[in-house]
């Protein structure tokens, strides 16, 4: 079938901002996000529905510890390390949280020198980010073995509300399960930008789609969302 | 379309231009996420001056309400510049942005809900589960 000829080659009209531009692109049963693609769309909706389950995960942990006549652990303490004869707070957790900011910013560069199809580039700093966050789930490896050892169980703990295990294993071990994830598709993105998919559009095995170095973005979208997540579990569980 | 857009945006892209009304105004630009690598090293720079900070927050041991505005004021700020900036979403048409933020705004009624329910939860077992010592 011959394809049909585009006559109209106007330039199409400016969309409207602000209010009016929301009103304008979700209205009359069109395509909502006029410049984001399908692909980008959906990753966001995907991360609004994983903010929904970490936040029922915070929410039931603010439940457990508001409500307990038994004092909670203290955080401080329980994560304090000693290092040389001193005892300092926190301090595997301050570390955890530093080389997650750093993947978050070289995953920021790798995006920058997609678009700019650099492949060296990209390619590097996305492993350079996986790297860190593989570092970041043997910390929290380590961090899981001292606790179990010390006796934290999901049912007790040696120090006080018997909720601060389950609460603990629960929420770091839904948020290292997804830092996992994000080091495997990190991995797996980085061999296709090396590979130059990218730049001859190959088509992926499984969506049988074109690929575009968008997909760099898409993945640092969830990358950052893992580290927007330790922000929160960093500030509300930790430091409490 | 979209995806035309961001071939083309990656090949004609000026990138001094761009820093400034990228900075300056969130309206849409067809041409995609290219920003200045210097942004993102300060965003990242200033993450870790933030985290540093929270962590203070501990190792001094402040407490009471001192403590928790310190925390939820830099837990707000870290969030939002890695929403922002690394993420993009300065630079999104608001349609996208209201879409993906307003959601989890909603959550804090769901926060207010539990804590009124955790404490009179709290209040009860104080009244009728209180060790008799």
């Amino acid at each position: 079938m011959a394809e049909t000829a585009l006559t109209n080659n106007v330039e199409p009209l400016a969309r409207p901002e602000g209010w009016r531009g929301i009103a304008a692109d979700w209205s009359s049963d069109q395509r909502a996000f006029k410049n984001v693609s399908w692909g980008k769309a959906m990753m966001w909706i995907f991360l609004l529905s994983d903010t929904f389950i970490f936040s029922c995960f915070l929410l039931s942990y603010m439940t457990t510890r508001m409500s307990t006549t038994v004092p909670w652990p203290n955080p401080s303490e329980v994560f304090a390390l000693t290092i040389g004869d001193k005892k300092i707070p926190l301090i595997l957790i301050a570390i955890m949280t530093f080389i997650l900011i750093s993947s978050s910013g070289t995953m920021a560069m790798a995006v920058n020198f997609g678009y700019r199809r650099d492949r060296a580039k990209t390619a590097a700093l996305m492993l350079a980010t996986a790297a860190f966050g593989a570092t970041f789930v043997g910390m929290q490896a380590f961090e899981w073995t001292k606790l179990i050892m010390e006796g934290v169980r999901p049912w007790g703990n040696p120090w006080g509300a018997a909720q601060f295990g389950s609460s603990f294993f629960m929420i770091t071990g839904f948020h290292g399960t997804h830092v996992t994830i994000g080091v495997i598709f990190l991995i797996a993105i980085a061999r296709k930008v090396l590979r130059g998919d990218f730049d001859v559009e190959r088509r992926g095995f499984f969506t049988s789609r074109k690929g575009h170095y968008e997909i760099v973005e898409i993945t640092g979208l969830y990358w950052h969302f893992v580290d927007l997540v330790w922000v929160f579990i960093f500030a509300l569980f930790y430091l409490w | 379309m979209t995806n035309v857009a961001v071939h083309l945006e990656a090949q004609q892209h000026s990138l001094q231009a761009h820093a400034h009304d990228a900075l300056a105004s969130a309206t849409t630009h067809t041409k995609g996420q290219q920003h200045p690598i210097k942004l993102y090293l300060v965003v990242w720079g200033w993450l870790f001056v933030l985290s540093t900070c929270s962590y203070l927050v501990d190792y001094f041991g402040l407490h009471g309400y001192l403590r928790w505005s310190l925390i939820l004021l830099f837990m707000v700020l870290k969030a939002g510049l890695i929403v922002a900036v690394f993420m993009h979403m300065a630079w999104e048409r608001l349609a996208l942005a209201y879409a993906i933020l307003l959601p989890p705004v909603l959550v804090l009624v769901f926060v207010a809900i539990m804590v009124f329910e955790s404490d009179y939860t709290h209040l009860l077992r104080v009244v009728f589960f209180a060790p008799t010592a």
